[in-house]
Parts: structure tokens; C-alpha cells; sequence
């Protein structure tokens, strides 16, 4: 029995417009939507978030815009693919490699590809909305490198929203890494309006070949009103590494769910993320490790800055499968609360069924240190100014941690931004 | 420079400083010994304006301010300087981005304009070699991983450029060997002027013979209990202190 959301939000997918080759893959997503028992307060993977901001709208599929002011985007030589509302902006991209290509652009040994790896990464019956992205099918980015290929620059997609009501947004994106290909890919959403009222349901899936290596960013800095739903789910092969950041601010509900597989032994993943809701935003952040083969490693590391009244979900799960001997796996979780009204409820865990395993989890949840702030001002800075700096010192080594330079330079400021609102209190950061 | 006059104080709600009075002049230095537990500390902490730390009678005025009435970064904005006991470490945030806004906030209360980034990159530098601290600690997190002596050096460091005018300096001396000792001492005395005071919290004489001082005052449970010149401190060294307990008593 499928409720009314669900039945809603399916007559979106039969409003669209879409390849031939991908009904399949819709039908497949649909069928699995239909048959999802809708969470509910008791379902665990959904106790903390409330997805009434999305079942109380009327959601419309989103219309195109025109888009000129491109000054939010990260100053990168990358090859740009942007997207506003979900729909293709021409005049806003790049030129690319024929490794990069839209879904309706694919040519047939494209979609080969894309067929036979759509929809096997995601676990649709786990993922709910993986499986209502795959129903919503019509558009998708495919970045296929063969053997040892890698290109001369990162991939840079953006996914731009402008939107005065309510109207969904879909995203997919495909990679597919044969051994020993590297790439560099970045994902960007962002709102240009401060009321924007999208919801975006983005879903990427990656395939990383034999001693192939990705790169990944997840920059997720929508409005509040926004609502987002999406997921990055990766296949590790042997040898495979999947170095993965994530920073994303809050909104009425924004859920990023991440799920690797080490599936080859001897792969790598190491995970990077912040969190930084303020005022009245949620966010919650759920993660899953599996390590189902001997000899491989995972470093996660999340940390969160909650303000106001905000709250944080963390979620991070790793499992280390009967097979998975010689495991190192270590998750960290820091959360940072700055007000009295702001929240957390974060959940490490570990399920281990190997028996030689190192694996170490810790989570803390601390508020500003009093010791720390004095020590501060009594240096001749102002209390606020003291705040900001202590803020972003609490996230700053992950910054640091930011391989791509532009990326790096570029998210400085507007993280200090959301500590600290004037200049001259995030002057000192900024220019460090 | 700095009048405080019958000054009582708490720390959760017990009483530690009591009825303690001392003027310090302009280019004077002031030795503040006592036992464990005189309220040495205390004194710098209620000086500086530590939160906990509360005044309950009496006054100081600094440079003829109500210090007691300022906010902490206000009375180092005018010039007051504690160099702390235990150094906080604050990873995440640079030794750099600290001390910059330090030095800008200072002289932008006073007035001045803020130093160029290359301007203030240089005195950075200059002050690092003062203390004898590699220029890679401005890039590290404040007293993240250093070592006692280091977290004492930089201290220092910070004092120099800030340029106070008064210079508390809380058993800075204690955990230290000799060599940084003397690195402190020569800081310190670097930065003797006629209009620069300092007072100069110890347990121990061995710092004053580094840093000479021109009145050294005893403090027992609260209030100095005898002023005298730098010879008291040899006195107390050959002594101890149980000896002016009694006499108090």
C-alpha cells in the first residue's frame, strides 16, 4: 500500500519527457517507489528528519529559467556542465570531452553503459529516493573514463535553483572509472534566491574500477526553504580509492545519504564532511560502509557547527562483513553546539562480523570553550569575533584538507560567512 | 600606571584576594611571591578579567580607568597583558590569524591604522626570532602540540607585539629549564621602557635574578603581607615562607 505522497509524487514522472532507452530503468524506480512502505517516525533510518515539508506541498515539475550571474560558482578550470531548475543551461557550460556527456546526448554504446550500471550501485529497497529519481529519469550526466584515462581538468557540475513555489528538481549522475582511470569531480547546488522553494532529489551512483581513484566534492549550500533529498553510493573495486568531501548548510529538510561498498580488497575511502545549520535549518547526514572483502581501509571524519536552533542528524554506520578480515576502519564524529537551543543526535556504529579487525568510532558533542574564548579576548578580541574564530577553527582542519586548491579558497569565506555575518568579524580568517 | 586599592575577590563565591592594595608606577617592576594558594594567580586572572574571577569590593584603576568596570578585550585593547600559566591550545585556529587580530584590534583602539599583511608578516617574524620559536609556529594551531617551554615562549611572542603597557606575566617561569628561562628574560627585559610596567607572578627567586625587579612583594592568604626591594626575594629563597606566616600571625 502506497500512500498519497508517493502516488503524487509518481504523476510528476509521467509529466516528463525522456529517452525511450530509459524506461526500464523509470519503470524499475517506480515500481520499487510504489512498493516502499512510507517512513514514519518509527522507521530508524528517518527517526530524526520529518519529511512533512515535502508531503504537505503540492509539488509541479520545475520550469526552466534563464540564469546570467554566475558569481556563486567556485572559480575553476573545470569542465562545467550547469543545470538551472534541473534543465540543461548551453550557454552556461563548457565544452567537453567525449567522456562527459548528458543522457540525452549519449550515443548507443553510451547508453549501453548507462543501462547496465543505472540503478546497480543505489540500493533502491534502502534508498527511497534513489528509487524515485530512477522513476523520474529523463536527464542524468554520464563521466566514463576507460583503462589508465584521466582528464586534464576536474568536472565541475552545478546544479543552480530560482524558485518561487513549489517545484521538484531531479539530478543524476553516472561515473564509471575502468582501472586505473582518475578523475576529479565536483557537485554544486546552490539557491540563488534566498526564498528559493525547490526540492531537488539528486542521485549519483560511481563505479570505481581496479586501482582507479575518484575524487569526489558534494557542496550542498541551497536556501532554507529549499528541500533536497540525494545520495552518493560507490562501488570500490581492488585497489580503488574514493576520496570524498561534503559540506552542506541546512534547510527545511535535507537528507544526504552516503553508502560506499569496498567490494574489491586493498580499496580505500576516505570521507570528509561538515555540517553547518543555523537559525531554523535541519540537516542529517546518514552514512554506510561496507567492507565486504579483506584488506581494506576507511577514514570518515564529520564534523558539525550547529547554531541556533538548529538541529543535526548524524548517522554513520559501518559494517564490517564475516569475510572483511584485516579491516582498518576508523569514523570520528565532532559536533560543536553554539547556542543553547541547537541540537544533535548523532549515532556512530559498528557492526563487525570479522574477527581480525582494527576499527575505532568516537563521537563528541561540545559547546564553545569557555577557556578558549577568554584566552581570546583577553588578546584585545572582541567576544563575537572570538565566536567565529573558535567556529571555523572547529572545522578548519577539514578545510585545510580540500585537495582542490579553488574549491578550498573559494568555501573559506563563505563558511566564516555563516559564523559570523559582518566583515570585520571574519576578516582574520578570510585573509589567513 | 595601576592603583588597586583594597581589592576583594572570588572564585565561586570564596573569598581569595582580600583587601589587597599596590601601586604600580610608569617603567617599574613588581615581584608578586607567595606560597601555593596566596591567590597569585588569582590576582592576574581578576587583573585581566577572567569570567569566575570576582571583584567584590574595592577598585583599580589602570592608567586612571575603572579597569574592574571593562570587558576583557577592552582592558587589552588599552594595554593590559597577561601572559597565562597554562597557555590555552586552540586547534583550528593559527598562531597568525590570533595575532593579527590581536594587533589590529589594539591599534585600532588606539587610533591607528591596521598594519599591512606584509608589514605585520615582518614584526611577526622578528618577534618569533626574539623568542627563539621557528616561523613555522605562526602557522600552527595556538599552542596546539607545543611544549611547555614553547607555549611559555609564545606568549612572549604575543606580548611583544601586542606592546601593552602593563605586562602581567603569571608564573611564566614555572616548567621552564634554564635556556628558555633566559629566552623569557631577555623578552622581557627587551621590552623594559619608562612607560611600560610590568609585574611579574613567581613562586620561585631563580626568574628574578633574569629579571630584576624593583619592588617584590609577599602575598599570603590574600594580602601582601611584606614589600621590601629585590633582596626580600633572596631572603624568601633562604628562608621559605612559613616563616612570614608566622610572623603575620
Amino acid at each position: 500500500m502506497s500512500g498519497e505522497f508517493q502516488q503524487a509524487a509518481l504523476t510528476l514522472a509521467g509529466a516528463q519527457h525522456f529517452p525511450a532507452w530509459l524506461t526500464d530503468a523509470r519503470a524499475q524506480g517506480a515500481a520499487v517507489w510504489q512498493g516502499l512502505a512510507w517512513p514514519t517516525r518509527k522507521t530508524e533510518a528517518w527517526r530524526y528528519t520529518s519529511l512533512l515539508p515535502l508531503e504537505n506541498a503540492q509539488w509541479q515539475p520545475a520550469q526552466a529559467r534563464q540564469l546570467t550571474d554566475l558569481s556563486e560558482l567556485v572559480e575553476l578550470d573545470a569542465y562545467r556542465l550547469v543545470f538551472v531548475n534541473g534543465h540543461f543551461a548551453a550557454h552556461l557550460s563548457t565544452e567537453c570531452p567525449a567522456a562527459l556527456v548528458r543522457f540525452s546526448e549519449a550515443d548507443s554504446a553510451q547508453q549501453a553503459l548507462i543501462r547496465e550500471h543505472l540503478n546497480q550501485v543505489a540500493d533502491q529497497q534502502q534508498h527511497l529516493f534513489a528509487a524515485l529519481n530512477s522513476s523520474w529519469l529523463q536527464e542524468g550526466v554520464l563521466l566514463h573514463l576507460g583503462a589508465n584515462q584521466r582528464l586534464d581538468k576536474p568536472v565541475y557540475l552545478v546544479q543552480v535553483s530560482d524558485q518561487a513555489d513549489a517545484q521538484a528538481m531531479n539530478a543524476r549522475v553516472l561515473v564509471v572509472l575502468e582501472s586505473g582511470a582518475e578523475a576529479e569531480l565536483l557537485e554544486h547546488f546552490y539557491s540563488t534566491e534566498a526564498d528559493d522553494k525547490g526540492w531537488m532529489n539528486a542521485t549519483t551512483e560511481c563505479v570505481v574500477g581496479a586501482n582507479a581513484s575518484l575524487r569526489h566534492y558534494r557542496i550542498n549550500l541551497e536556501s532554507e526553504q529549499s528541500l533536497h533529498t540525494g545520495g552518493v553510493h560507490v562501488r570500490l573495486a581492488q585497489d580503488a580509492r574514493f576520496n570524498g568531501f561534503t559540506l552542506a548548510n541546512g534547510s527545511r529538510l535535507k537528507r544526504l545519504d552516503y553508502h560506499i561498498k569496498h567490494l574489491g580488497s586493498g580499496s580505500d575511502l576516505q570521507l570528509n564532511g561538515i555540517y553547518l545549520p543555523r537559525n531554523q535549518q535541519r540537516v542529517d547526514y546518514h552514512t554506510q560502509v561496507e567492507h565486504c572483502v579483506p584488506h581494506c581501509t576507511t577514514t570518515e571524519v564529520f564534523r558539525g557547527v550547529i547554531a541556533d536552533s538548529a538541529r543535526a542528524v548524524f548517522n554513520g554506520r559501518i559494517h564490517i562483513h564475516p569475510d572483511a578480515q584485516k579491516t582498518l576502519a576508523e569514523m570520528s564524529n565532532r559536533n560543536l553546539l553554539t547556542s543553547d537551543q541547537a541540537q544533535v543526535n548523532t549515532k556512530p556504529e559498528l557492526e563487525i562480523y570479522a574477527d581480525d579487525v582494527r576499527c575505532a568510532h568516537g563521537a563528541t558533542v561540545s559547546q564553545l570553550n569557555d577557556e578558549a574564548l577568554f584566552y581570546l579576548t583577553s588578546r584585545g578580541i572582541s567576544e563575537a569575533e572570538a565566536r567565529v574564530m573558535l567556529s571555523f577553527g572547529f572545522v578548519n582542519e577539514l578545510v585545510e584538507g580540500v585537495a582542490l586548491e579553488p574549491l578550498q579558497q573559494w568555501l573559506r569565506p563563505r563558511i566564516a560567512q555563516m559564523f559570523g555575518q559582518n566583515d570585520q568579524l571574519t576578516r582574520h580568517i578570510i585573509h589567513d | 600606571m595601576l592603583k588597586i586599592n583594597e581589592l576583594c575577590a572570588s572564585v565561586e563565591d570564596k573569598a581569595i584576594i582580600r583587601q589587597l592594595s599596590l601601586d604600580v608606577g610608569p617603567g617599574e617592576i613588581h615581584a608578586i611571591m607567595g606560597p601555593n594558594g596566596a591567590g597569585k594567580s588569582t590576582l592576574g586572572n581578576v587583573l585581566a578579567g577572567r569570567p569566575g574571577y570576582e571583584p567584590t569590593a574595592g577598585s583599580v584603576t589602570f592608567k586612571g580607568l575603572d579597569l574592574l568596570d571593562m570587558d576583557p578585550e577592552i582592558r587589552a585593547r588599552e594595554g593590559l597583558f597577561l601572559a597565562f600559566q597554562y597557555p590555552v591550545e586552540i586547534p583550528g585556529v593559527s598562531n597568525m590569524e590570533l595575532l593579527k587580530a590581536a594587533v589590529d584590534a589594539r591599534r585600532s583602539h588606539a587610533g591607528l591604522s591596521e598594519l599591512s599583511a606584509i608589514d605585520f608578516m615582518k614584526m611577526a617574524r622578528e618577534a618569533c626570532k626574539a623568542v627563539d620559536l621557528d616561523q613555522s609556529f605562526l602557522k600552527r594551531g595556538v599552542n596546539e602540540g607545543f611544549s611547555g617551554g614553547e607555549k611559555k615562549r609564545n606568549e612572549i611572542m604575543q606580548m611583544m607585539l601586542m606592546e601593552p603597557s602593563l605586562c602581567i606575566l603569571d608564573e611564566t617561569d614555572s616548567g621552564l629549564d634554564i635556556d628558555a628561562l633566559q629566552v623569557v628574560a631577555r623578552g622581557v627585559n627587551a621590552m623594559r621602557a619608562a612607560d611600560r610596567s610590568f609585574i611579574v607572578v613567581t613562586h620561585y627567586q631563580r626568574l628574578l635574578d633574569y629579571i630584576v625587579p624593583d619592588y617584590v612583594h609577599v602575598l599570603a592568604n590574600g594580602r601582601i603581607v611584606k614589600s621590601g626591594d629585590k633582596s626580600l626575594a633572596l631572603e624568601l629563597e633562604a628562608k621559605g615562607y612559613s616563616w612570614l606566616e608566622d610572623e603575620v600571625a
